[in-house]
């Protein structure tokens, strides 16, 4: 589904991902770890399209396409999407407006006339008790004066209305009290087919005890040093990243 | 020396236009005396002027004009789209400065809605005529109170709310000669009454219009008026508007001007507070692009204690747009416990466009809460990536961001019908179609 091959890409002079591999297969998920300042959110805004970064070498592709020269709004249409660190506050749209925009925009690029309101309505009211979202909450103005908290599962109830081929969820445990990490997993979980795939950003573990990954990638100094199964974010959790710093320097 | 001043052709001319209506009987004649002989001695600012110095005149006082046209007709069709059709109004609508009695609703009972030349009060015309004005005006507002006859009149008595809206459209057609109109509105509430008048300017065609409109607002103890001014006139219209509001104890006025079109658009708002507890709110937003200026000055003059004004003005600049906004807050001795707030925050889309803002606060009083701020900015790069990354294209991810970024002022809009239209207005103005309920 994606492939990303020998991608390099920094921001003018200076070269964060200096040469990540991956693949990631319909099923699958996929989480990347890794201390700060590795390359873990360039690596997701990058595949997302943001045009900050510059792609210095490389390629990625999705479905066998090369997506490098699309825009985001193509990339999305295609069925990518990331789930932002930090929401942004959009006052005076409102999470029914935007989410309708969003969808329809989508459905627009491929085709498609826009989803009658009753059946927005309706699945917006599903995806809503998927992850115990309170009546009103459509009507709020996008993130202005949410909590941490209620940004990201508002980051995966977008997710969970636009059904995206591949999600990116870029450190969605950061903020989050254990509860409301409890529910986001949840509706995550729920969420995962054969058909889709899941990347999960994080610095802990924690939220691999919810999200229990297929392959957990070590991402290092813009470049992945370690790969392995769900068995390496506890060795992670118990020894901290050092030994696997020492690793790649040595190599 | 004269010639350097600009526009000595029509100054001349304006003195003639003058002298030629003195002879046919004009009402307050002495008064106008007084202001053509200032216009005579001060001729039109120049950018050397304080009041006028990012804003030149020059463009507009150097045209050959004619002062009057009476050819212009306008039809309800047309007027359908530049008007509020769901919300039941009031009508007063001009056409190249001449009252459309067809088109226009003319009131008389507990409150008027009228014209200064059609109405049967002259007695609220002799005693509010020039009563918000002070004694040494700006030159354009001076050549307006020698010259302007005729433009809307709102009374309303004691204890009453007007039920309806006020719809006051200034429509200009037919006009084979660039034309220099001077529109005049007096709005006068007594205690306790409340209005809600919306205004627009509108050319049905391609005429060059260029209207010196002064209006004086007189709002009594406790009255409430809003007051909505849409400028989105065709681009080869100008526009310099003058408004006077003098409020009593407790009474409360709110100014809002949502500058979208024409080509060269000055706002001189002025606030006066007389009685304590007044309170005025002004807000603006200001959207333009190729070749358009909209220059912004608005004082407020808090001459007694314990009085409220809030000022929120949001400008988007796109192309080559100038933008100008001059906040002026005057804190008498007299005016403690004052609580004056201002913002102007802008957005520049382009390098081309342009904005001087300057925020000018004169505090004389020393138990007082005055706040301003200016900013400058350019779109979110961290926002515009979040909405492109849910799918939503550049353009309309943009306009989303200008209208969440001119949201505070739309949210406060008390007639729904207006927000939609402002609505529709801002989406067209920006090429995209976003069905956003705000």
């Amino acid at each position: 589904m994606l492939s990303i091959k020998d991608l390099k890409a920094g921001v003018e002079e200076s070269q964060i991902l200096k040469g990540i591999n991956l693949e990631v297969k319909p099923g699958e998920v996929h989480a990347i770890m890794g201390p700060n300042g590795s390359g873990k959110s360039t690596l997701s805004s990058v595949i997302a399209g943001r045009e900050d970064y510059e792609v210095k070498g490389g390629s990625i592709s999705f479905e066998g396409d090369d997506i490098l020269e699309l825009d985001p709004e193509e990339r999305a249409h295609k069925g990518i999407f990331l789930s932002f660190q930090y929401p942004i506050e959009i006052p005076g749209v409102s999470v029914s407006n935007f989410i309708k925009t969003s969808l329809n925009e989508s459905r627009k690029a491929q085709g498609l006339e826009p989803m009658p309101a009753g059946d927005l309505l309706k699945m917006m009211r599903e995806k809503m008790e998927l992850f115990e979202i309170k009546k009103g909450y459509l009507s709020r103005s996008l993130n202005q004066g949410f909590s941490g908290g209620e940004k990201k599962r508002n980051e995966i109830f977008q997710m969970a209305m636009l059904e995206p081929k591949l999600a990116i969820l870029d450190e969605t445990d950061s903020g989050l009290d254990i509860d409301a990490l409890r529910i986001v997993a949840n509706g995550v979980n729920k969420l995962r087919s054969d058909d889709n795939a899941t990347i999960v950003i994080t610095h802990y573990q924690r939220l691999l005890d919810y999200i229990i990954p297929d392959f957990v990638h070590v991402l290092y100094d813009g470049r992945i040093v370690k790969s392995g199964t769900k068995e390496l974010a506890h060795e992670l959790e118990e020894k901290g990243y050092d030994w696997i710093i020492k690793e790649a320097d040595q190599c | 020396m004269d010639y350097q001043r600009g526009g000595p052709v029509l100054k001349e001319q304006l003195i003639q236009v003058f002298k030629d209506s003195a002879k046919n009987g004009l009402p307050f004649k002495a008064v106008r005396e007084k202001y053509i002989q200032q216009f005579d001695t001060d001729g039109f600012p120049t950018v050397k002027d304080e009041e006028w110095k990012y804003t030149n005149l020059l463009p507009l006082t150097k045209k050959d004009y004619a002062f009057e046209n009476t050819d212009g007709i306008i039809n309800k069709e047309q007027l359908e789209e530049f008007i509020l059709n769901d919300t039941d109004s009031y009508y007063l609508v001009f056409v190249n400065g001449v009252l459309s009695k067809e088109l226009s609703t003319i009131t008389e009972g507990a409150f008027v809605v009228g014209s200064l030349k059609h109405n049967n009060r002259q007695d609220i015309l002799e005693k509010y005529w020039n009563s918000c004005l002070p004694q040494k005006t700006d030159t354009l507002v001076a050549i307006n109170n020698a010259l302007a006859q005729e433009g809307a009149f709102v009374y309303v008595s004691k204890n009453v709310v007007v039920d309806k809206p006020v719809q006051v459209i200034y429509a200009s057609s037919n006009v084979q000669q660039d034309l220099f109109l001077q529109t005049r509105a007096l709005i006068v509430l007594e205690e306790n009454a409340q209005v809600q008048i919306t205004e627009r300017h509108q050319n049905f065609d391609d005429s060059f219009v260029f209207t010196n409109a002064v209006t004086e607002i007189v709002a009594d103890a406790n009255a409430i008026v809003d007051f909505y001014k849409i400028q989105n006139n065709t681009l080869n219209c100008s526009l310099i508007d003058n408004t006077w509001v003098k409020q009593a104890k407790t009474s409360n006025c709110t100014i809002d001007t949502f500058s979208f079109g024409g080509k060269f658009t000055r706002n001189n708002l002025n606030f006066c507070l007389t009685g304590e507890h007044a309170e005025s709110n002004m807000n603006g937003i200001t959207l333009i692009g190729k070749d358009q200026l909209v220059d912004h000055h608005t004082f407020v003059d808090h001459a007694v204690p314990n009085c409220n004004s809030n000022e929120l003005y949001k400008g988007i600049f796109d192309a080559n747009a100038k933008g100008i906004f001059n906040g002026k807050v005057m804190v008498r001795p007299d005016a403690q416990k004052t609580n004056a707030f201002q913002a102007n925050n802008n957005l520049l889309m382009t390098d081309n466009a342009s904005i001087d803002t300057k925020p000018q606060l004169e505090i004389y009083a020393d138990d007082v809460a005055c706040s301003h701020g200016c900013t400058i900015g350019q779109l979110d790069e961290n926002a515009l990536f979040y909405l492109r990354s849910r799918g939503i294209a550049k353009k309309e991810a943009q306009a989303m961001l200008m209208y969440a970024f001119a949201n505070d002022v739309l949210e406060n809009i008390k007639i729904p019908e207006l927000k939609n239209k402002l609505n529709r207005i801002i989406a067209k103005k920006l090429g995209v179609q976003l069905d956003i309920e705000l």
